[in-house]
């Protein structure tokens, strides 16, 4: 458990089977801890030689928990104090998405823009390098990557005008060793002599100040906030790029490289292999930064590499992790944005009449600016072939207006107003058949699923709801097993692990907030129903049946 | 006849709040009323209660018509609506509610836009004229239903995300029995 993911596949599968299907409804409580912070936990707890490691949401506390004392006391806590102006420039919640470990040190983002090298037995920080800039909006919210002797970190700030990066740190010292951009010519964005793009419009130079109005990629947007995998084989690290800004489309007519996309890259170097973008020119927010998921599979009769990414504009991508080929693009969630990718050219096909315009007001466009999809990772079972996604199911309206660049301000330039989706359920949780392309069951559930989810070698299946039931499912049919109310909504990640007694935990932070639980975390008023990014109105109820608050549970059987 | 008064007097009071909700300060006055004077976030002071500090601006800004609505321009221009929304907030807090971490008064909001605050208010002062302050201040005022109806911003064209602000309840009796 040395990264959110679990592994570098990003599968979030835990071998361990001694929680299985028939005794899962004994679970009980083994110990909890009050983080002591009121607002979104999206983060996943890391267990490394017996301590847990959780940080917390801003003011991003690192704790370490003792595993091998009864209660599993506190061990030691790492306080970065980051600066709490960076609270007024994160857009959605002042969330962090966890920590990782390697060679005895814990690495983290602090929501100011800092990352921290901290010794993981006593706490004291090895070093701490500021590569985040508040002042022009940039703030990080991920969790960190290590790949041999890089830490590799992304910004946030696509909803303030932010130039979008990633950056390889040596785990060493914390310098810079490179950075990549979104944006920009081909040497800011490491486009060389490697880069073999496979369709076409990725091909050309440049293309990262040729597909914008003059200048408008130095405020573009294309931050990378969400998931890194690593294939060792092929030595290439994999990553997606946020939505361009503003979101109104008007103001940045072209395809707007290299955002809403996916890079391959030599994790030694930063230089791209190549590019495909799930989402040109996108007109909702549709940030292409979910986590992708690495699998050797037979696809079609061939054995291939794939890689696999339940995307926030509403399809699940099989991309040939070789070439970056779209093999398959299925819709998992009401989609009407587009109509499908074409799979000749790898191109989204745009549904118009749900393109918002200045001025122009569009009903019912699905899915939302935050996607059939956000950034809540899914887990994948090789025992089922199925891949766990946790989901929402909404619709928005919206409507572009102007908007002026002021930096270290918000630059959206549209008005929306989210409403529940077809069926009138928020939130789903997909069991999706990846061979056969198509859900092998579903659970319909009240409010978005903002959740991670975990799937384990007993055929069981974990994921957290927003009113904050922690539920188990059967990993085959979807049934649930056993469920158990935690003390605030969840969305953060839970993980399994084998406890120093040698038998297996399960442990997820409650905590309600994020962008979805906003409306609560940051107490807002829905009767503004753009509030939060138009959040806020189809949310309004979640205030009657939670509050803030974050907890860390832990599970075992008696 | 005594009708008749009674309706001419309604008339004359009507014509006068008119007035004043119409008036406009094209060309205000530099000096008075800078808006440098202190302003307590707390009605707390050790030796008891003391008066607050009135703003001479204060007044000719709150409830008046057209200063309000100006600030409703400027609250998107600089991008207030942002981090506010329509006033029910999102990276920053709602101001459409009665919770004020800072203060309510149009001159603890003056303050707040001019200086900002610890948590992410950008600081406007120096980039935003003293008058647009005020007129912002007013602005926001209406939003939590705390001016005049006569006076607050009438109904959107666009999305009609909450209703105008002429029809915003008071947020201090909202949900509480008058
Ligand atoms: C970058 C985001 C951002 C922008 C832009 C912004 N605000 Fe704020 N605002 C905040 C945050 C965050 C707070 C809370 C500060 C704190 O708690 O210390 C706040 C607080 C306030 C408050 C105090 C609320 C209270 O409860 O006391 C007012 C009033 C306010 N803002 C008005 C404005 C106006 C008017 C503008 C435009 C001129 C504006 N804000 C622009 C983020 C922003």
């Amino acid at each position: 458990m040395t990264m959110p993911a679990k592994n570098y596949a990003s599968t979030r599968f835990s071998e361990l089977d001694e929680i299985n299907e028939e005794n899962v409804k004994d679970l009980r409580v083994a110990f909890t801890f009050s983080t002591g912070v009121n607002k979104g936990h999206e983060a996943a707890p890391l267990v490394v030689e017996n301590t847990m490691y959780i940080v917390t949401p801003y003011p991003n506390i690192l704790y370490a928990l003792d595993l091998t004392k009864p209660g599993a006391p506190l061990k030691w806590a790492f306080r970065p104090n980051p600066e709490p102006t960076s609270q007024g420039v994160a857009c959605c919640d002042v969330v962090n998405r966890g920590a990782a470990f390697s060679d005895g040190r814990i690495f983290f983002n602090t929501l100011d823009g800092h990352t921290i090298a901290v010794d993981a037995e006593t706490g004291a920080a090895v070093w701490n390098n500021k590569v985040g800039n508040i002042n022009i909006g940039e703030t990080i919210t991920m969790a960190p990557l290590v790949v041999k002797d890089k830490v590799l970190v992304g910004n946030s700030g696509g909803e303030l005008g932010v130039r979008g990066w990633v950056k390889a740190l040596d785990a060493k010292d914390g310098h810079v060793v490179w950075t990549a951009f979104s944006t920009g010519p081909d040497k800011d964005v490491l486009i060389g002599s490697e880069f073999k793009p496979f369709y076409d419009s990725d091909k050309g130079e440049d293309l990262g100040v040729s597909t914008w109005p003059p200048n408008a990629w130095q405020i573009g947007g294309g931050n990378m906030w969400g998931w890194i995998s690593y294939d060792p084989d092929l030595d290439l690290i994999y990553h997606g790029t946020g939505n361009p800004g503003p979101w109104n489309p008007d103001l940045r007519p072209g395809d707007n490289k290299w955002t809403a996309g996916i890079f391959a890259r030599d994790p030694d170097t930063g230089a791209a292999h190549w590019f495909y973008q799930w989402t040109p020119h996108d007109m909702h927010d549709y940030d292409g930064i979910n986590e992708q998921i690495l699998l050797d599979m037979d696809w079609k009769g061939k054995p291939r590499k794939v890689l696999v990414r339940p995307e926030r504009n509403g399809y699940i991508y099989i991309l040939d992790r070789t070439t970056g080929e779209v093999l398959s693009a299925e819709p998992f969630g009401a989609v009407n944005s587009s109509k499908g990718v074409d799979l000749k050219n790898g191109r989204l096909i745009v549904n118009e009449e749900k393109a918002p315009r200045t001025g122009k007001l569009v009903r019912n466009i699905c899915p939302t600016a935050s996607g059939v999809k956000d950034w809540e990772p899914s887990a994948f079972s090789p025992r089922t072939g199925l891949l766990y996604i946790p989901h929402a199911n909404l619709c928005m309206d919206e409507q572009g207006v102007d908007v002026n660049y002021i930096a270290g301000t918000p630059y959206v330039g549209m008005e929306v107003r989210m409403i529940p989706g077809p069926g009138g359920h928020r939130g789903e949780f997909t069991a999706w058949d990846i061979a056969n392309e198509r859900p092998a069951w579903k659970i319909k559930e009240n409010f978005p699923v903002w959740s991670g989810a975990l799937a384990t070698a007993g055929d069981v299946v974990f994921y957290g709801t927003m009113e904050g039931w922690f539920k188990a499912v059967s990993a085959r049919t979807g049934d649930l097993l056993w469920q158990f109310k935690t003390s605030s909504g969840i969305i953060g990640q839970p993980v399994a692990y084998r406890g120093p007694d040698g038998h297996e935990y399960i442990a997820i932070l409650s905590g309600v907030g994020g962008w979805a639980g906003a409306v609560v975390s940051g107490d807002l008023d829905p009767r503004d129903r753009t509030a939060a990014l138009g959040f806020a109105g189809v949310m309004a109820d979640l205030k009657d049946v939670t509050a803030p608050g974050g907890t860390l549970y832990v599970f075992k059987l008696p | 006849m005594k009708m008749r008064t009674l309706a001419l007097l309604a008339g004359v009071a009507i014509l006068l709040t008119g007035c004043q909700r119409e008036e406009r300060d094209t060309r205000p006055d530099p000096v008075k009323g800078a808006g440098d004077q202190a302003v307590p976030v707390t009605s707390l002071a050790p030796g008891g209660e003391r008066p607050v500090d009135t703003d001479a601006k204060a007044a000719r800004f709150a409830d008046n018509a057209f200063h309000m609505s100006e600030g409703k321009r400027l609250f998107d221009w600089f991008n207030c609506s942002g981090c506010h929304s329509r006033g029910g907030g999102g990276m920053g807090p709602a101001l459409m509610d009665d919770k004020w971490i800072y203060g309510s008064s149009i001159e603890n909001i003056h303050a707040t836009i001019r200086d900002g605050r610890p948590n992410g208010m950008p600081a406007f002062g120096g980039r935003v004229p003293d008058d647009q302050i005020w007129e912002l201040a007013a602005y926001v005022r209406s939003l939590a239903g705390k001016s005049s109806k006569a006076a607050a911003p009438g109904r959107n064209d666009d999305l009609m995300p909450h209703p105008s602000e002429n029809r915003l309840p008071d947020a201090t009796t909202l949900g509480r029995s008058p």
